[in-house]
């Protein structure tokens, strides 16, 4: 019965985007997200322990959707992020670079990274340092293709992110934080609850202590990362990890951080950490 | 000759903005209930131009966090805060300013920002652009839109 509904409430959601109320309608928290009706999705779960209470339970991004705007994730013809997935999978399998190399070259066929996202950003042993998955994606642009680094939220890039989130799509979140990662990850963690700004919010103020909760016509979330790179109807293109955490510190009145920069790096550990038990469901669409 | 026009140009616009009867950000005293009593400006607010405060997006916008039923007719209130009905009959004139003043007078810790404050801010912005701030940092409101928004919130009475 539901599904009926979705899949009615499907034909309007065009004119609904027009308009710019989809934001304004309420959601419907307690669905399941069930894509291509076989791939089931774990949007909702226990918390994981190192979040030690300050939350009990963790949501994907989706749930705090309108009906419109979640039937669009449901169905990938529905979904316009796999138009950007296309275009990733072009990228994968054209050469670039002094070496003659493609991304197929080594890796064959995406889903063979299928396992990627799911535990990335994650401690590089040879570099010494957290490694988020665009990193890694430019040391082998870089390195084993011998072509320029790619743009941190390039179209290529982003398209990438696409790409290997698409295939990775079902499994379960699970970065480390222990060893040497929880310099980084504690470092992402200060991040998190400094109230930055002249409005002095820190991502837990919204995030943590107000998810469900409408600010002005937005619906807040947990602020969730599992989901990305998301499609939004705001903009009409893919957003990447790191131009979102800079949108939400510019809109506390605060000077942000750089894509990129070591502080986000540590906050994207910190973050992918808290939907730890969360399935990869990105590409998503968001408003 | 010049250059004395100009420093006296300079002095008339600086005396003109430090108003003697304003109280600068940083000269607001709070007693020890963080209770603000006098005016910043020693004029009487224009709860008119409070409501324009309170639901304008570049100003207050005080309506992204709280509900207000005599601003129904603005769309979107949010839930962040608590709803302000009847605020007039919770508090005084001034616990009122003091919260707007700085918001850590009345509540230690809270998601509320402070409106008439200009210092003590991490990676303090350029407005909303991202860059960091440039010379001395402006309150969210002025002292008399901040007199403004508590002529407004005292006619909230239930
Ligand atoms: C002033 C309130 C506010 C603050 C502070 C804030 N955010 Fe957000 N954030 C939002 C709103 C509004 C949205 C869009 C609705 C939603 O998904 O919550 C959002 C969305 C997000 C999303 C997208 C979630 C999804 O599923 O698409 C992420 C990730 C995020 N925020 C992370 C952060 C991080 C990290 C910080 C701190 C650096 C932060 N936010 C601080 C308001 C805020
Ligand atoms: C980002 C969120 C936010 C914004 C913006 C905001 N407030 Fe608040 N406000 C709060 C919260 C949260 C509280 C509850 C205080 C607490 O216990 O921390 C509060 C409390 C109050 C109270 C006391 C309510 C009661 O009766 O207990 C008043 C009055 C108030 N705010 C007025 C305003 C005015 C006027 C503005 C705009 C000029 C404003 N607020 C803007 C979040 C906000």
């Amino acid at each position: 019965m539901k599904k009926m509904q979705k899949a009615l409430a499907l034909g309007s959601v065009a004119a609904m985007a027009l308009m710019g109320t989809a934001a304004t309608l309420s959601a419907d928290e307690d669905a399941d997200l069930i894509i291509n009706g076989d791939m089931e999705m774990i949007v909702r779960t226990e918390a994981p322990d190192h979040l030690d209470g300050h939350l009990n339970m963790i949501y994907s991004g989706w749930t705090f959707r309108s009906d419109e705007t979640q039937a669009m994730q449901m169905d990938d013809f529905d979904n316009p992020a796999m138009l950007f997935v296309e275009q990733g999978i072009e990228i994968f399998n054209t050469a670039m670079g002094t070496e003659g190399n493609s991304c197929a070259t080594c890796h064959e066929t995406p889903e063979n990274l299928s396992e990627v996202r799911a535990v990335y950003p994650q401690w590089d042993e040879e570099r010494g340092e957290v490694q988020t998955i665009t990193m890694q994606i430019n040391e082998c642009v870089t390195e084993r293709m011998g072509a320029e680094a790619l743009g941190w939220s390039s179209r290529d890039m982003v398209n990438l992110e696409a790409l290997l989130a698409s295939v990775g799509r079902g499994t379960v979140v699970n970065v480390a934080i222990d060893g040497p990662a929880r310099e980084t990850w504690e470092m992402g963690r200060e991040i998190y609850y400094t109230e930055y700004g002249i409005l002095e919010m820190s991502c837990a103020t919204c995030h943590e202590q107000n998810y469900g909760n409408y600010i002005r016509a937005d619906h807040l979330s947990q602020g969730q990362i599992n989901g990305f790179p998301t499609y939004r109807l705001k903009n009409a293109r893919l957003n990447s990890t790191h131009s979102r955490f800079r949108g939400c510190i510019r809109d506390t009145r605060a000077e942000t951080f750089a894509e990129g920069s070591p502080e986000f790096i540590a906050l994207e550990l910190y973050v992918a950490s808290r939907g730890n038990g969360l399935t990869v469901e990105g590409p998503s669409v968001r408003n | 000759m010049t250059r004395k026009l100009l420093i006296a140009a300079v002095f008339g616009v600086a005396a003109t903005a430090l108003h003697a009867d304003v109280i600068a950000p940083d000269d607001v005293a709070a007693n020890e209930y963080g209770e603000v009593e006098v005016s910043l400006t020693g004029m009487p607010g224009d709860p008119v131009r409070g409501e324009e405060v309170m639901t304008d997006r570049g100003l207050g916008n005080c309506i992204a966090c709280h509900q207000v039923t005599a601003l129904d007719d603005y769309p979107f209130h949010g839930e962040v805060g608590p709803t302000l009905d009847g605020a007039a009959d919770r508090w005084t004139e001034a616990a009122l300013r003091g919260m707007l003043v700085n918001a850590d007078n009345i509540f230690p810790d809270s998601a509320m920002p402070s409106f008439y404050r200009v210092s003590g801010f991490v990676r303090p912005g350029n407005g909303y652009t991202g860059r960091a701030a440039e010379g001395p940092i402006e309150p969210i409101l002025s002292a008399q839109q901040v007199e403004d928004v508590v002529a407004y919130l005292l006619t909230l009475t239930e």
